[in-house]
This record gives structure tokens, C-alpha cells and sequence, in this order.
């Protein structure tokens, strides 16, 4: 027989149970503002410089920049210069697999708008962008019917600018220059937009996730804050599970979550090969999926990071060589035509992994696709080069014994059902004929 | 004072010119853009390398102090707006 608790609940005043999921994306409630304030009392404090720093936030789109570091250049950029700086928000979310987000901006708008005006009040700025895709219409309505329950009640009122879906679109200073000149394409850093972005002016630019966990940094502090996730790497994190899963979506799990249980708690049945970390990412083979973690720390040991959370399973009926070959076409495509290494690079490299898929049959299809990758490596002005063959130097040096199977056959047995890694469509003329 | 090379991939249309003038220094890749293969110049190199870069058609290589806005080739880019200890003239 269970004990009953006849103690009287919990007042609803203080902080909620720091331990506790989901964070960020509310189990009960709706929306709308009411709900928010009654699930997290108001919010006036700013970001404190050194909350931030106790707490040990990274940045939440991909890269996991540290947010302290990013916020103090901003901060000093702001006091040399003498100008006020801009915060922009970035919800641009390009990485087709992904879908948090989106997800966050439905179904939590004002925490995200909540980070915004703490942000911005913090670094003393004057003008708050919040950046969303053309194609996500849904979390745009949200934003705007969130913006318009508190419309006035912010020091700093918040644009809603809608960018061009094209991957690069919500790279940092492609965004800036989206903002700035209407070009939606990367520039060379430094200057970084920390010291020179939008309008030229030092330029704050946080994935919303990461504004989100700020809101709840500036209004319950870093050691309530730090009541989930590892010592080294604590908060919760967003993550998309895509692909052979009975239950897709997005997930709210602590840094350091097992990445079985995520897969279990899905229903991911036998896979061929699990891409962590997004299109930039890095493939795990099935007998890798026990030992890892939802973590920086875990990750790296398989050579992996969370990048910016997204998890896509192949299916064991699935080819994962084939799949990162269409992705590599599709991340050749989205390049913005600047740099030679990219511009010439990524479709050769793309090309030759076609051949590869195709068994092969000159025999130095994989030779090419390795010095090409070395060759692009670093040299492009954003790092497009880099993550596309990050992933497909990691789906060589992951399933090379699956490889050699379609070197023996021409083609693999696995590799009959449709595609599982989701693109968009693509654009006529950018996707070779199928062979 | 060690100077590094730093080719800005955005103005480089691949001309070459700089793995003519400087192939210790820089090669190209099988479409003809530049690899740099060494980006600190040692001293004996300095000038061929101020030379590599002014002679860049689109002034995408520029000769630069580690970590530092110091400049000793112009840079394609607009001119930043003066501030005094920043810029030195080549």
C-alpha cells in the first residue's frame, strides 16, 4: 500500500522542480501568454554576465558555442564602439531533419520571446529580430500571436523577419547580411558579427532554443538552472528523432541522455546506421548506438557531437551509404556559389560517392572522395564545406564493410525501399538522373 | 612578427597568380583555386608574399599579423572606418 501525502501542495509561487521535464516545451497548457505566466511567473530581470558564465550554457543551434563567451564579445563590442547592439534570434532552422525549432516557437513562443527581451535588455540593445523561415508559416502565426498578447509590454519590441528557405540562409553572418544588404549568404569572419553585424553594429545572434533556456536562466538563476544535464554540460536539450522510428518527433531530454533510451522511447527497430548532429553530422554504426550519449563528452569519444540535436535513424531495410550520398548532393546544391572549394568541390565529391553507391566500378571512386574532402576541408568562408564532408568522409569510414558488399554486387541489398532521410524537394536540375 | 597569408575564398575567382609567385607557399587544387599550404611566412618569403598579394587580380590574398586587423596588403574589402592604430600602411 502507497503512502498518501496529506501535506498541502507545493505554493505555485516559487520555481518549479529544477530537476524536472519537460523545460521547454510545456506538458499541460497552452500558448498563450496566461499559461505561460501561470506555468512561469513574469519575467523582469535581465541575463546576468555572471549567471551565464555559473550556469556553462553553449548555444543550442550546432555549433555549442559557449552563450557567455558569445555574449561578453557582444558586450565589450557594444562599450568600444559605443553603439548599441542587436539581438537576433535565429528560428531559420535549414537542417531539413530538424524540427525543434518549430516545435518550440508552436508550442512555447513566449519563453523564446521572454529570452529575447531579457537578452536585450542585458546587452542594452535597441532593436530584437526574431528570424524564420519562409516555409514554416505555422511557427510564424505563433510568434505573431504570442508578439501580439504582449505587444507593449517589452522594452524592446521584436521584428518578425522571414528569410529564404535555403540551408546557408540561418548561417550566423549570412543572417546578418540577410538583415543588413538582403543577401542571404555567408561573409567572410571575422569581423564576426559580435563586433560588426547588422547595420554594422555588434550583433547578438542565438539560436532560439538557446534564447528559450535563457528566460529561465534570468528568472530562476544558474543553480536551478544546472538541475539537469551533467556537471560539464548540464540544461536540457531539443532533440528531432527522424527516420525508422515508430514515434518521430521532437524530444525534451537532459544532456547526457543514453541515445538507446531515446531510440527505445521512439521505437526505432533494427537500424542499418544512426546519423547524429544533423546533415553536418556523423553516422554511428548499430554496435556504437550502447555506448552513447546525448552529450559533447560522450559523443567525441565516437568521433560525434549533438550538433544541433537531430537524430536519423536508417532502418535496417535502408542503405546509409546511399542516403548520405543524396544528402551530399542536396548540401552540394545549397551552397551559395562563392567559393571555388565549394562551388567545385562538393559535386565532385558528391559524385564520386554516387559511383561509390553504384559498386564502384573504376575502382577509385573512394580515393577521390577522400583527397577531394581533404582538399576542401577548411577552405570555404562558412563551414558548409567542412560538415558536408565531415558526413560523408563518416559514412566511409563507418560502413566500409557494408561498402564492400556493394563493391561485390554492384549494389546493395539493403537499399530497396524509399529514402529516409528527409530533403526537400529538389530544385530542377541539381539532382543527377538516377543511373 | 610572424605574418600569415589568408585568402578570402569569396573574392578568389582562382587566377593563380599566387601559387606562381609563391608556390613555397602556396599550391592549387584540382580546379585551380589556391591551397595555401603554410600560412606563417618566414621572413625570407615576406616579400615574394607581399608581391603574391598585390598582384592577386581580385586582392583576395592579404599578408596580416596573427590575430590582429594589421594589414601590410590592402584588402578588397571597404575600407573600415579609421581608427587610428588600426591601419598600417604597406
Amino acid at each position: 500500500m502507497t503512502a498518501v501525502d496529506l501535506r498541502p501542495t507545493a505554493p505555485t509561487s516559487g520555481p518549479p522542480p529544477s530537476g524536472r521535464l519537460p523545460r521547454l516545451l510545456p506538458g499541460t497548457g497552452g500558448p498563450g501568454l496566461d499559461d505561460h505566466l501561470r506555468r512561469w511567473g513574469p519575467l523582469d530581470a535581465p541575463v546576468g554576465q555572471d549567471e551565464l558564465e555559473r550556469s556553462g550554457l553553449r548555444g543550442r543551434g550546432g555549433a555549442g558555442f559557449p552563450t557567455a563567451v558569445k555574449m561578453a564579445a557582444v558586450r565589450a563590442a557594444a562599450g568600444r564602439d559605443r553603439r548599441r547592439p542587436v539581438v537576433v534570434a535565429n528560428a531559420t532552422e535549414g537542417e531539413p531533419a530538424s524540427a525543434k525549432d518549430a516545435t518550440l516557437l508552436t508550442r512555447n513562443p513566449h519563453l523564446v520571446l521572454d529570452g529575447i527581451a531579457a537578452t536585450a535588455r542585458s546587452l542594452g540593445a535597441d532593436r530584437a529580430v526574431l528570424c524564420i523561415a519562409d516555409g514554416s508559416a505555422g511557427p510564424a502565426a505563433s510568434a505573431e500571436r504570442a508578439l501580439a498578447e504582449r505587444r507593449g509590454s517589452d522594452t524592446v519590441a521584436v521584428e518578425v523577419v522571414r528569410t529564404p528557405d535555403r540551408y546557408l540562409a540561418g548561417e550566423e553572418s549570412a543572417l546578418v547580411n540577410w538583415l543588413t544588404t538582403r543577401r542571404a549568404v555567408p561573409t567572410l569572419t571575422p569581423p564576426r558579427p559580435a563586433d560588426r553585424g547588422v547595420d554594422g553594429r555588434p550583433t547578438l545572434v542565438e539560436n532560439v532554443e538557446t534564447l528559450a533556456n535563457l528566460a529561465l536562466l534570468a528568472r530562476f538563476g544558474a543553480a536551478w538552472w544546472r538541475g539537469l544535464g551533467t556537471d560539464e554540460e548540464p540544461g536540457s536539450m531539443l532533440v528531432t528523432v527522424t527516420g525508422g522510428v515508430e514515434r518521430p518527433g521532437v524530444y525534451e531530454v537532459g544532456l547526457g541522455f543514453e541515445l538507446a533510451w531515446l531510440l527505445s522511447a521512439a521505437e526505432a527497430g533494427p537500424t542499418a546506421g544512426v546519423l547524429v548532429g544533423g546533415y553536418f553530422g556523423t553516422w554511428l554504426a548499430p554496435d556504437q548506438l550502447a555506448a552513447a550519449a546525448l552529450s559533447r563528452a560522450s559523443l567525441a569519444r565516437l568521433g560525434a557531437s549533438p550538433g544541433c540535436g537531430v537524430v536519423a535513424v536508417v532502418p535496417s531495410s535502408g542503405c546509409p551509404v546511399a542516403e548520405t550520398a543524396r544528402v551530399a548532393w542536396w548540401l552540394a546544391g545549397e551552397s551559395a556559389g562563392q567559393c571555388g572549394p565549394c562551388v567545385n568541390g562538393l559535386p565532385a565529391i558528391a559524385g564520386a560517392l554516387v559511383e561509390l553507391v553504384d559498386g564502384d566500378p573504376a575502382g577509385t571512386a573512394a580515393a577521390r572522395v577522400r583527397r577531394w574532402s581533404e582538399m576542401v576541408r577548411g577552405r570555404g568562408a562558412c563551414k558548409l564545406p567542412d560538415g558536408a564532408v565531415g558526413l560523408v568522409l563518416s559514412a566511409l569510414d563507418t560502413f566500409g564493410d557494408h561498402l564492400e558488399e556493394h563493391r561485390r554486387h554492384g549494389r546493395c541489398a539493403a537499399n530497396q525501399g524509399p529514402p529516409v532521410l528527409p530533403l526537400p524537394l529538389p530544385r530542377v536540375g541539381r539532382f543527377p538522373a538516377a543511373a | 612578427m610572424t605574418f600569415r597569408l589568408r585568402i578570402d575564398p569569396i573574392g578568389c575567382d582562382g587566377h593563380g597568380l599566387c601559387a606562381e609567385v609563391l608556390p613555397e607557399l602556396i599550391g592549387l587544387d584540382d580546379w585551380g583555386y589556391p591551397v595555401v599550404r603554410r600560412s606563417d611566412v618566414p621572413p625570407h618569403l615576406e616579400r615574394a608574399a607581399r608581391t603574391a598579394a598585390t598582384m592577386c587580380p581580385k586582392l583576395a590574398l592579404s599578408v596580416r599579423a596573427p590575430a590582429s586587423p594589421v594589414e601590410l596588403t590592402p584588402s578588397r574589402r571597404a575600407p573600415r572606418k579609421p581608427r587610428g592604430r588600426d591601419r598600417v600602411q604597406p
